[in-house]
């Protein structure tokens, strides 16, 4: 796909309306927005998007052969849901449950309220569509993060926002001559890997992890 | 139906660091030699290249470079009377695969085992007596001295031109080396790397205290530097993306950048990637490997003759490899009895983090993956284990790869789980914190090894690995030590918290902590509990020779590839100049 531009911003290919409102609601709370940007100016709901709807929601590097068993907390993730499939059942179990305390769409309750239910997710393991919440929260905190911190080419980190709050120069490849230089301020603005070299970031719309094997 | 390829003399299961060696060696012996690589053929131009090469979420996070987990997946649990279940997504440890394997997304921190871990039963029973180790340990000797091992780890070491400074160099200490070495011939290939500013810091902390930094080797070269085999490394440039990643510079010693175009431009060696080798092929009575069996990446079944075996793959596999041949006896945790997956191990690694004020720039991002400074005053038997009653140890250092922040985020204790607290901690904290790393050894014990899953399959049909893993009480003891020692460097190195990490028990396979897998088809000198003998032959079937982390009886404190390279040559040395001549057991049993 080369570095054609991605999906113009709000634009969702994954999510429905409804859980795209959830999800944008829920990142808000998760890295809200102060005087430092939060997951909205870096489009993490958008990030989280595109990786649902392409290789990485559809199992990309996840092992999926049964039988199933819960096993235990070292043997980590054993469900068969792909990652697409995870949201998609614990977005709808979400939807009703939200319906049924009736106050209304869970993306215009008061921040302390919206706090307490993500803090229940993420505590609880009441089960969401064959999800646990906590397993959801994991999930939705995972992509979270990898959204706010990744490099832009990938729809997250807007406008390198993330990197320019912590310092982090991005795919900058040479720190030789500064290695030595012990506790120098390093001012020079981030670089993507997909920086066109006008300042401007293409966007991918899905790098999957590995290319099909082409054997010989 | 299998296709019979023409017979060769030897066929290389894996094209990694091992298969690149031995396929040098014997092709300069004349040999015509197959490397089979599952994987896929990858170089320095055009694959490793910036700035796509600097993607964390690509490399780090969706790990592009590893086995493919989806078609070979391994099982775990930590003890027998659990169900092993797979191991869905990699994290704990990261099989490479392609061509060049694991040493392409290495560190390239290149460090020598020393005598007391090549002969630890024997030395720990001589100065604490026969009682002193757990009973559940089945620590045991390699079968290999520290001095038979210098020439290897010698010209292993010149052909990757690692930096680093000696500190015994023929039995003259040298000073600002490590003064616990065993001698060396010779002074390393090239300078240590500049050193961090955090590895400053570490470095001063650690001298006032009394104990002995040395700057960390490194296969991540310090200058410009052409190997015995003429080929030309670069200087690091610090770039920060090391592990799980290629080297866009030739400055990171691997196959492709020390070795795999000699070999390549050599007419006696074909290479096939996309092979994924389902068997060694024995005769009827199972005393001789007659071949492999392999299915190409269309699907089609090649059977490739071939006189001589090298299995040299990822070290897991090496194990799987011979169970999935009938090759050996699988170790049966209940009898004691068998040898092959036997005496498992891994790593025992913590961590101590220290969180500056926000005047003191770490610069995270700037570094190498073997950039650091260490002490090896803790590591194997380099201090009295008398009163503190386990064996082993680790070296402690600050040796941090990297600040690219998908991984490296660290915020203090109390600091919320997310929300504007998580957030802003991030924020203050990213470019001030340090983390000290202790890299400690893993005892092979009686209850952790390997076997084939009853259960599950991998994408040919065949039984998947299944690991049996916790650590020893031995090695949880060995961390809450090394780990409060550590605490005492790190509370002199300035910070304003010092926050420790000792390991704890479960072990769990869902978090990184390296990929040191050790064992299984471990080397000895007594075929009732190894697999193959000292110069890493099998007892069973001398035609095959089984090189990898797999021959270590335990895994030592230091990172394991210079002891890999270094029996590699060992064993092509003992094949081209004595085997080659007198086909046959290289050792009597």
């Amino acid at each position: 796909m080369g570095s054609q531009p991605g999906p113009a911003n709000g634009q969702m290919r994954f999510f429905n309306p409804g859980e795209a409102a959830f999800v944008r609601a829920a990142v808000a709370r998760l890295i809200p927005s102060d005087e430092l940007p939060g997951a909205i100016e870096a489009g993490v709901d958008q990030f989280i998007d595109i990786q649902l709807g392409g290789a990485w929601g559809a199992g990309e590097r996840l092992f999926r052969g049964g039988p199933w068993h819960p096993g235990s907390p070292s043997q980590g993730y054993q469900l068969p849901f792909t990652p697409a499939e995870l949201f998609r059942n614990a977005l709808r179990a979400i939807a009703s449950d939200v319906e049924l305390k009736g106050k209304g769409p869970f993306e215009h309750w008061h921040a302390k309220d919206q706090d307490a239910y993500l803090t229940e997710l993420q505590k609880g393991t009441r089960d969401l569509g064959g999800v646990p919440s906590n397993v959801f929260f994991e999930s939705l905190w995972g992509l979270t993060v990898e959204g706010f911190l990744c490099d832009p080419v990938y729809g997250g980190n807007r406008g390198m926002v993330s990197w320019k709050m912590i310092g982090f120069p991005g795919a900058y490849a040479n720190y030789y001559h500064l290695i030595d230089q012990h506790g120098i301020a390093f001012t020079r603005a981030p670089m993507s890997l997909a920086d066109n070299g006008r300042g401007e970031v293409m966007l991918h719309p899905d790098i999957p992890a590995q290319p099909m094997a082409k054997g010989q | 139906m299998a296709t019979t390829l023409p017979a060769t003399d030897v066929v290389l299961v894996g094209v990694g660091l091992v298969g690149t060696m031995m396929g040098r060696e014997l092709t300069r012996a004349g040999l015509k030699v197959v490397g089979l690589e599952r994987g896929q053929p990858q170089f320095t131009v055009p694959d490793f290249q910036g700035p796509r090469m600097h993607d964390e979420l690509r490399y780090s996070i969706r790990k592009a470079l590893m086995q493919d987990n989806t078609r070979e997946p391994i099982t775990f649990r930590n003890r027998s009377s659990e169900t092993a279940l797979p191991i869905r997504r990699w994290e704990s440890f990261l099989p490479g695969t392609g061509l060049g394997g694991a040493a392409v997304h290495w560190n390239g921190q290149t460090y020598r085992f020393q005598e007391s871990d090549f002969r630890m039963r024997t030395l720990t029973e001589q100065r604490y007596g026969k009682k002193f180790m757990d009973a559940d340990l089945q620590v045991q000797d390699w079968g290999v001295t520290a001095a038979e091992m210098e020439k290897h780890y010698d010209r292993f070491e010149y052909l990757l031109g690692v930096s680093g400074k000696a500190g015994n160099i023929g039995g003259r200490k040298v000073a600002g080396g490590n003064p616990f070495e065993d001698p060396r011939a010779r002074e390393y290939p090239t300078p240590p790397m500049k050193e961090p500013y955090g590895s400053a810091m570490f470095r001063k902390a650690a001298a006032s205290l009394g104990y002995h930094p040395f700057p960390q080797p490194s296969a991540n070269l310090s200058q410009n530097y052409r190997n015995p085999e003429g080929m030309e490394l670069r200087t690091c440039m610090f770039c920060g993306f090391c592990e799980r990643y290629g080297c866009e510079h030739y400055a990171k010693a691997s196959p492709q950048t020390v070795l795999l175009p000699v070999l390549m431009n050599d007419q006696r060696f074909t290479l096939r990637t996309g092979a994924q080798v389902l068997r060694i092929n024995l005769s009827p009575d199972k005393k001789h490997a007659t071949g492999v069996t392999y299915v190409d990446a269309a699907g089609s079944e090649f059977v490739q003759p071939a006189s001589l075996v090298i299995l040299g793959s990822f070290a897991l596999n090496n194990v799987r490899m011979l169970l999935l041949s009938g090759i050996g006896t699988p170790y049966d945790p209940q009898s004691g009895k068998g040898t092959v997956g036997r005496n498992y191990a891994y790593q025992t690694t913590s961590a101590v983090q220290i969180f500056y004020n926000e005047k003191i720039n770490i610069n995270p991002f700037m570094r190498s993956g073997a950039s650091g400074t260490v002490i090896a005053d803790f590591v194997s038997d380099n201090f009295d284990h008398g009163p503190h009653k386990f064996v082993g140890g680790a070296y402690v250092g600050e040796v941090m790869s990297h600040g690219r922040p998908i991984e490296f985020h660290p915020t203090p204790p109390g600091t919320p789980a997310w929300g504007a607290g998580w957030k802003h901690a991030v924020a203050r904290y990213y470019n001030h914190a340090i983390a000290l790393n202790i890299h400690g050894s893993s005892m092979a014990a009686r209850q952790n090894y390997l076997d084939l899953d009853p259960t599950y399959k991998d994408a040919w049909g065949q039984p998947v690995l299944r690991m049996t893993f916790d650590f020893p009480d031995n090695d949880i003891r060995m961390s809450k030590y090394l780990t409060e020692r550590t605490m005492a460097i790190a509370r002199a190195m300035g910070g304003e918290q010092v926050v420790p990490g000792a390991r704890q028990r479960p072990y769990t396979v869902t978090q990184y902590q390296t990929t040191h897998t050790t064992g299984g088809t471990v080397m000895g000198s007594d075929p009732s509990n190894s697999v193959v003998n000292p110069f890493l032959q099998s007892w069973n079937v001398p035609n095959l020779f089984v090189i990898g982390a797999s021959n270590f009886p335990q895994n030592a404190s230091y990172n394991p590839t210079d002891t890999v390279g270094a029996l590699a040559y060992r064993a092509s040395e003992a094949i081209v100049e004595r085997y080659l001549k007198n086909a046959g057991p290289l050792v009597a049993t």
